[in-house]
């Protein structure tokens, strides 16, 4: 699903990024882990064309990402904070992504329901809370049904409630056959999704396979314990 | 409906719905309306309202531009992981700001002055009023995306803004008379045209002074000033000028937005 | 009166000079009218004059007559009937008057010469008083109107429209020269180098007149004392309107506007003496009032309006009063090149006046300054010009009237009025 080749990356003088080669898997949840700047950002910032590589290239369903933006009509992108126009209801940032859209899957808000948002929707967005405003994040990435869906720190701010639903969609995302990509900092929400496991560390991939895995290969029974034994290593 | 055009609707429909927009028109609204009933006849008005102008819309507009570009920049990232291209997003951001303020702005001083009868030649230096007012807020919106874009340090930020518009609204003006008067004894006319031409408040100034004072303009013996001044070419220049700082920063911002890694 | 009905009166009048016309009319013979027309017996005015005795009338049919210079040595009445055109052929004087009691009227001038010889007019009258020259149409003259040495003519309803195009070969409009006690109005001059010229001229009255687009002055007079300039328009004219060396000049209700240029001015006085300058409007004037060692100047109800400088005063000018005057949308309302003035200033509306009125007299508490610290700046360094009212100008202006340092303490108004004068 998605090939990333020879991908670098620097800003000033600072390495991010130095020659990834990494594919991550159609069908599959894939989570990006690795030490703070590690460089988990900058690549769901490249796979979107947010930021654009030094050297390398990085296909999304044999398409090559860059200047044509229509790749992205595919994609469900959900960022780590959530800040929208002020005085946009929710219902109006729907309608204005659908606009964006045109063409593509028609909306399914189906997780509006499932996060009881529907006395919201009409509201100002700066009138709602910040759980509120993260479960509208978590609508807009889900809303179109796209093949490959990005989340960076899915469950920051959200309650357990919400937050579960996030991971039960989740999972149903990847019983329909799409690819999920997560950056996350909490390794039992990735223990729970993760198939694949990404692990950078100084612009480097450390390790790429299932996390049935690396569990074995470092022995360990949580992924929590595994990636610490990976960052030892590394830093070693 | 273009991309473009799709975000400018939601764009303007958020700012259109902000306070300090409101607050934004309201006081122009305040200050036409105080300055046509008390301050004697619409001609004065206009003289006193081309100050305000010259002096409130490029602090406010370079002010708001950088802010809203900051604060809008997580949803820019939202809307740049759409299938849409930069180049059309930037548009949709440029003119729904660019539009609810110029619109603001014209409602603001327009709708006094569309209250009450108005001849001809008041008539004429409101319209010039009202468009380099238009023009300003597209310049130092240009501007103002452009520092916004280039400094991610978002206190550094707005005072560079600040200090952007310090500098073009007063300190610019003194150079030129430091320079003047230095410089005296020598053919100044040429330079000086110039160095209005090169500041873009100095340009509106100008092409308002083509309207209020070409009694005096006039007195000048300068064969360069009565050819600017004294034929349409003046308010020719002037109208390019003030179109090109409009497209600079506008297209310099473009293409920051463009080559831009969020 | 009670006695006699006013009837009677008049009709005894009536008799009595009816009787004595019958007298005079029997001492010379009764008056002809001769007809000059282009197929008739008298083909030329010329010629009809030749055989005119005083107090004849000459009509002229429509036509075009092109003859040599007519001498209008009768004392007869020439009037055209219909469009009569008198072609000078761009190589002579038209017509010269040298006997009183002449009127020329309804004719059609055209074509006057050039000459570096002399002046040459439509109409020249010479040492010869009491003509009317009225409703006459001159067109491509060099000079339209000329009197040398008359008294008491009128000038009146004529459209004097010259093409000139430069100084040296072009003449005015109406030019006088050492007469007096003329009327010269409803005259439309334009296209010549002054429109009306005096010089050594006294008691004439110039009464609603439009002098426009000349190609020097709107008015040009000099060592010409008391007369009266009311309701004429100088508009458009390249220098404006100049007027110099002369003693108790009257000006009321004239308009004095559109005159651009470095030395264009609305109203120049260049020694003038007793002027008063009444309920004029100065309007979009480069500068409309200049007064240069013009002394005794009384300017009352006057309105300056749209004006670059509404009033330059030099230093040499002394002892004037301007009161009650109207100043609006001027640029500069006043400047002067010395550091004070015995010149009065009161009651004048002032619009950037910025003032407040605590015990509502109508007239401001605080003085008003009428120079401003930048019109000292453009004095001395024009192209300085294009900064005005920035932001900086503006504050430096404001630091000024804070505290004086540069600008002068008079000019001052004492008590600025709060409203336009009415």
């Amino acid at each position: 699903m998605i090939e990333i080749t020879g991908l670098s990356k620097r800003f000033g003088r600072q390495h991010v990024l130095c020659g990834l080669d990494v594919t991550i898997r159609r069908g599959r949840v894939t989570a990006i882990v690795g030490p703070n700047a590690a460089g988990k950002t900058t690549l769901i910032k490249m796979m979107l064309g947010l930021a654009r590589p030094d050297a390398g290239t990085i296909r999304i369903g044999g398409r090559v990402v860059g200047e044509d933006p229509s790749y992205r009509a595919d994609i469900g992108y959900m960022p780590q904070i959530a800040r929208f126009p002020d005085n946009l209801s929710a219902a109006e940032l729907i309608a204005m992504l659908s606009d964006l859209r045109t063409g593509g899957n028609a909306p399914n808000a189906d997780l509006v329901e499932r996060f009881d948002l529907g006395a919201h929707l009409t509201k100002p967005l700066h009138t709602l809370s910040g759980g509120t405003r993260q479960k509208v994040n978590a609508v807009l990435a889900f809303l179109f049904q796209p093949g490959l869906i990005v989340l960076d720190e899915p469950s920051a701010g959200l309650d357990p409630v919400a937050s579960s639903v996030l991971k039960d969609r989740i999972l149903e995302e990847r019983g329909a056959g799409r690819t999920v990509v997560l950056a996350s900092h909490l390794m039992t929400e990735l223990d729970e999704l993760a198939d694949d496991i990404v692990f950078l560390n100084d612009g480097k991939v450390g390790y790429a396979g299932t996390t049935h895995a690396l569990k074995l290969q470092t022995a360990q029974l949580s992924l929590e314990r595994a990636i610490a034994r990976m960052m030892l290593r590394g830093a070693a | 409906m273009s991309a473009a055009s799709r975000i400018v609707k939601y764009e303007v429909s958020d700012v259109i719905r902000s306070r300090w927009l409101l607050g934004y028109t309201g006081f122009f609204l305040l200050a036409t309306e105080g300055l046509l009933r008390f301050g004697g006849d619409p001609a004065r008005a206009l003289v006193d309202l081309t100050n305000v102008v010259l002096l409130v819309i490029p602090l406010v507009t370079i002010v708001f531009g950088t802010m809203y570009l900051y604060s809008a920049r997580e949803f820019i990232e939202l809307l740049l992981a759409q299938p849409v291209g930069r180049p059309q997003l930037f548009a949709g951001l440029y003119l729904g700001l660019t539009l609810p303020l110029s619109g603001g702005f014209v409602a603001g001083v327009g709708i006094p002055f569309a209250a009450r009868p108005l001849n001809g030649a008041n008539g004429g230096t409101l319209l010039a009023l009202l468009a380099v007012g238009v023009a300003l807020t597209f310049a130092f919106t240009g501007l103002a995306f452009v520092i916004a874009l280039r400094c991610d340090d978002r206190v550094k930020g707005l005072g560079i803004a600040i200090a952007a518009w310090a500098v073009m609204a007063i300190v610019y003006d003194a150079l030129v008379l430091v320079l003047a008067t230095m410089f005296a004894n020598y053919p100044l006319e040429r330079p000086m045209l110039a160095l209005m031409v090169a500041n873009p408040i100095d340009l509106g100034r100008i092409v308002l002074l083509l309207r209020f004072d070409i009694s005096a303009l006039m007195g000048y013996t300068g064969a360069v000033f009565k050819q600017f001044f004294g034929t349409g070419s003046g308010m020719a220049v002037a109208a390019a000028a003030l179109l090109g700082w409009i497209a600079v920063p506008a297209l310099l911002g473009a293409r920051t937005f463009r080559r831009k890694d969020f | 009166m009670q006695g006699t009905p006013r009837w009677r009166l008049a009709l005894a009048g009536a008799l009595a000079l009816a009787a004595a016309s019958a007298i005079a009319a029997a001492a010379q013979m009764p008056p002809r009218t001769m007809v000059v027309s282009s197929n008739g017996p008298l083909r030329t005015i010329s010629a009809a004059l030749a055989q005119a005795r005083d107090g004849d009338s000459i009509r002229v049919a429509p036509g075009v007559y092109r003859e040599s210079t007519i001498v209008v040595d009768k004392r007869v009445d020439i009037a055209g009937d219909g469009d009569a055109i008198l072609d000078g052929e761009h190589r002579r004087q038209i017509m010269t008057v040298t006997v009183n009691d002449v009127s020329i009227r309804h004719l059609h001038f055209r074509n006057v010469g050039v000459s570096d010889l002399g002046d040459l007019a439509a109409v020249k009258v010479v040492n010869a008083d009491r003509c009317t020259i009225a409703d006459n149409t001159i067109e491509n003259a060099v000079f339209g109107i000329y009197l040398a040495r008359s008294a008491g003519c009128r000038i009146v309803r004529n459209a004097i429209r010259g093409q000139a195009r430069d100084e040296v070969r072009s003449g005015n409009g109406i030019h006088l020269w050492q007469s007096r006690d003329a009327l010269i109005a409803n005259n439309h001059i334009t296209g010549h180098r002054d429109g009306i010229y005096f010089e050594f001229v006294t008691g004439t009255a110039v009464l609603d007149n439009v002098s426009e687009d000349n190609l020097r002055y709107g008015l040009h007079f000099m060592y010409s004392d008391d007369c009266r300039y009311v309701a004429n328009v100088f508009r458009h004219n390249v220098a404006g309107v100049a007027v110099m060396y002369t003693h108790r000049v009257v000006m009321i209700g004239n308009t004095f506007e559109q005159n651009w240029g470095s030395a264009s001015y609305g109203l120049l006085f260049k020694e003038i003496d007793d002027s008063r300058v009444e309920s004029n409007h100065f309007v979009n004037n480069t500068v409309g009032l200049m007064a240069d060692d013009a002394n005794r100047i009384v300017a009352v109800h006057n309105e300056f309006r749209d004006n670059g400088w509404a009033l330059k005063l030099m230093a040499n000018t002394d002892d004037g009063r301007f009161e009650a005057n109207n100043f609006m949308g001027n640029t500069f309302d006043v400047s002067t090149n010395g550091a004070q003035t015995s010149t009065i200033f009161t009651a004048n509306y002032w619009d950037h006046y910025r003032g407040y009125d605590l015990d509502r007299d109508g007239f401001g508490d605080v003085p008003y300054h009428p120079v401003r610290l930048f019109s000292l700046i453009v004095g001395r360094n024009p192209p300085a010009m294009v900064l005005m009212r920035s932001v900086f100008v503006a504050a430096l202006d404001a630091a000024e009237r804070a505290i004086p340092a540069l600008t002068p303490e008079t000019p001052v108004d004492e008590r600025p009025a709060m409203r336009p004068i009415p």
